[in-house]
């Protein structure tokens, strides 16, 4: 009940000048890690190029134009798309630095201060995600411009649009889960295992591995249903292959439609289950710990 | 419904309590019967008890408070004394609002510190150990400013305030510099300084002084002091130095095994605990030990200068007889030192706390 009495929409987000101030206060603290940082956003695109020449060389041995139904080029699209929501949706960090600042006390500030911890790490990432494509811009646009030959045309405006809306809300989702999976530190002293697990689910379910509909032709034993179908009923596909799929044109129409609303539903659900295990987590905290 | 004119007409009740004497009536600080007791995991050494831990998790309570009550009028500033592991910690975090008790009541600002309102958030600090509140990698001068923001501060006043603490504790230079590369002390000084930027009326310390050299201790005793005069904020620090105290604190609170041992003012505690005097003498010719030992319990020889501790009544009546019998080339009559009076404070805590617990049973 304690928690649930401090909380307030006012104090979710800050203010303007909360805002630009947090921001400039992230900005400055990115900076003060500016090596770590730089090296971290430029390797980031190394991965590209050995999935280019590893396409190549899968189709040269396949010997066939497509595989599940994407060319070459296909893929290396699919690839760099996913690089692009992935940008948004990752969280490195996260998860960690909220189960550390259970485990060392650091958490204390944000229970005497008025403040609200999630609306703080909110505007915190949004500030780190801001800083990150300041920097990301020109490498991206670059990489993007040179691979320009792998896409098929630009899509139409309303594509573009739910592709753009589909990257906020990954990036939402994304947080929020990230968020929930960190306040499980409340509860156990070492999550380092519990995020290699969720990695490692997130990089096979999201897309980021292989695109999902790839799994659409593995069924599973008389039931009827595909594995794609089990992985469609989780979150993950929305942090990765959804955004391409859209921008791809592979998710038109109703299915695009519905498929945004789904991914709104899975937004409030992450941000209510994160919200009620920070509630928990600080009343467990203050009734065991400190 | 009925709930929300309940506390309507509380928050009336209190209004009209409160305004007819607006200040002296109501304490700032208001705490009955507050226990915390933690379950924490008993883990034997070694592998095989380990492994058995896996399966089979003992446990134990840890009775950090056993029931406080204290009241705190506004402007005080009272220092928490204890052994470690006394439960003086446990105490501020409780009135911080950062655990909740396990019994007992307590009020702060008016408030129930563990519902954390955000105006009673507002109005209180805690400095509590060192990285609390600053930015490790960024220069003090950005948590500041981020400061202004999570209180809501006004531009003109935060900047009046920052400057005004600053100045104070003459760290300008400091300020613009990571504050992972500051000393100890300068970074407890910009600690303080983060704690009181929004004003608090309450101010609660944890061991603010600990590891930090005699200059840096002595700038901090002087800030505190101008600063309390000043705002009239009330202050409860907890300490292990009795410097702080007798620089600081009329009234102090010794907390020992969870309980309050003692709640009054330094002079009184030196009155009614010390039961000696200690006197230095300086002989021409040093007397025999029996001689010295006719006159009290000796504790120091060197050379021709003794120490002794002389009992409070017989002073008057040994000293003279003394000075009469031999040739003293200088005396001086001195208190026990304070650090030795909470010693034996502490140590008469742990006593009666053994003595209970024997006639309970000893279940610990």
């Amino acid at each position: 009940m304690s928690g649930m009495a401090t909380f307030s929409w006012q104090q979710l987000l800050p203010s303007w000048h909360g805002w630009t101030t947090m921001l400039s206060i992230n900005v400055a603290d990115r900076l003060a890690h500016r090596g770590d940082f730089f090296v971290g956003t430029l390797f980031r695109f190394l991965p590209i190029v050995t999935q280019i020449f590893l396409w190549t060389a899968v189709f040269s041995a396949a010997g066939s134009e497509l595989i599940a139904g994407y060319s070459r080029n296909d893929f290396v699209a699919y690839y760099l798309l996913t690089m692009m929501a992935r940008s948004f949706s990752s969280m490195p960090g996260l998860a960690g630095g909220i189960a550390r600042s259970v485990r060392d006390g650091s958490v204390k500030k944000y229970l005497v201060q008025p403040i609200d911890y999630v609306g703080f790490l909110m505007a915190a990432r949004v500030a780190h995600k801001l800083v990150y494509f300041a920097i990301a811009a020109a490498p991206f646009g670059l990489m993007f411009f040179l691979c320009r030959g792998f896409f098929p045309p630009l899509p139409e405006v309303p594509t573009i649009a739910a592709f753009l809306a589909t990257l906020v809300m990954s990036f939402l989702l994304g947080f929020f889960l990230e968020a929930t999976l960190g306040m499980l530190g409340f509860w156990v002293l070492e999550v380092s295992s519990l995020i290699f697990v969720y990695m490692l689910a997130q990089y096979l379910l999201s897309g980021h591995m292989f695109p999902l509909d790839m799994l659409d032709s593995i069924t599973l034993s008389s039931s009827g249903y595909s594995l794609g179908d089990l992985v469609q009923l989780l979150p993950f596909q929305y942090t990765a292959y959804f955004p391409c799929a859209v921008w791809l044109g592979k998710i038109q129409g109703q299915e695009l439609v519905s498929g945004l609303l789904v991914e709104a539903v899975w937004v409030v659900v992450a941000a209510v289950a994160c919200r009620i295990a920070f509630l928990r987590g600080t009343r467990r905290y203050s009734a065991f710990g400190g | 419904m009925i709930l929300v004119f309940a506390r309507w007409g509380l928050y009336c009740f209190a209004m009209t309590s409160s305004s007819s004497d607006s200040r002296s009536l109501s304490p700032v600080i208001d705490v009955h019967g507050l226990a915390k007791h933690y379950r924490v995991a008993d883990k034997q050494e070694g592998l095989a008890s380990s492994i058995r831990g896996l399966f089979h998790r003992k446990s134990r309570t840890v009775e950090a408070l056993r029931g406080v009550s204290l009241t705190v009028e506004p402007g005080e500033f009272v220092a928490i004394l204890g052994p470690n592991g006394a439960g003086k910690t446990t105490f501020l975090k409780l009135l911080a609002g950062i655990i909740t008790p396990t019994t007992g009541a307590a009020t702060v600002l008016g408030h129930v510190p563990w519902q954390r309102h955000d105006d009673f958030r507002r109005r209180f600090a805690l400095v509590m150990g060192q990285k609390n509140q600053l930015w490790w990698d960024l220069p003090a001068a950005e948590s500041f400013r981020l400061h202004q923001v999570i209180y809501r501060l006004d531009r003109q006043r935060f900047e009046q305030t920052r400057d005004e603490l600053v100045e104070l504790l003459d760290v300008g230079r400091l300020i613009h510099q990571p504050v992972r590369e500051l000393s100890l002390g300068e970074r407890m000084k910009l600690e303080l300084i983060a704690a009181l930027l929004h004003e608090p009326e309450v101010l609660l310390l944890d061991e603010p002084t600990i590891g930090l050299d005699v200059v840096a201790q002595h700038s901090i005793h002087g800030f505190l002091r101008k600063v309390q005069t000043e705002r009239g904020t009330t202050v409860l620090l907890t300490t292990h130095y009795m410097k702080d105290v007798a620089a600081l604190c009329r009234r102090v609170v010794v907390i020992t095994h969870g309980r309050i041992l003692y709640d009054g003012t330094l002079t009184e505690i030196i009155d009614r605990f010390t039961t000696h005097k200690i006197v230095t003498l300086d002989f021409e010719q040093p007397p025999s030990e029996t001689t010295i030992a006719g006159w009290g319990y000796p504790c120091e020889r060197d050379g021709p200068q003794v120490r002794l501790r002389i009992d409070r009544e017989r002073i008057a009546e040994t000293l003279p007889r003394i000075l009469a019998g031999e040739s003293v080339l200088d005396v001086t009559v001195e208190d026990v030192p304070l650090e030795d009076v909470i010693a034996d404070l502490f140590r008469a805590g742990r006593d009666e706390y053994a003595l209970a617990e024997t006639a309970s049973g000893g279940q610990a």
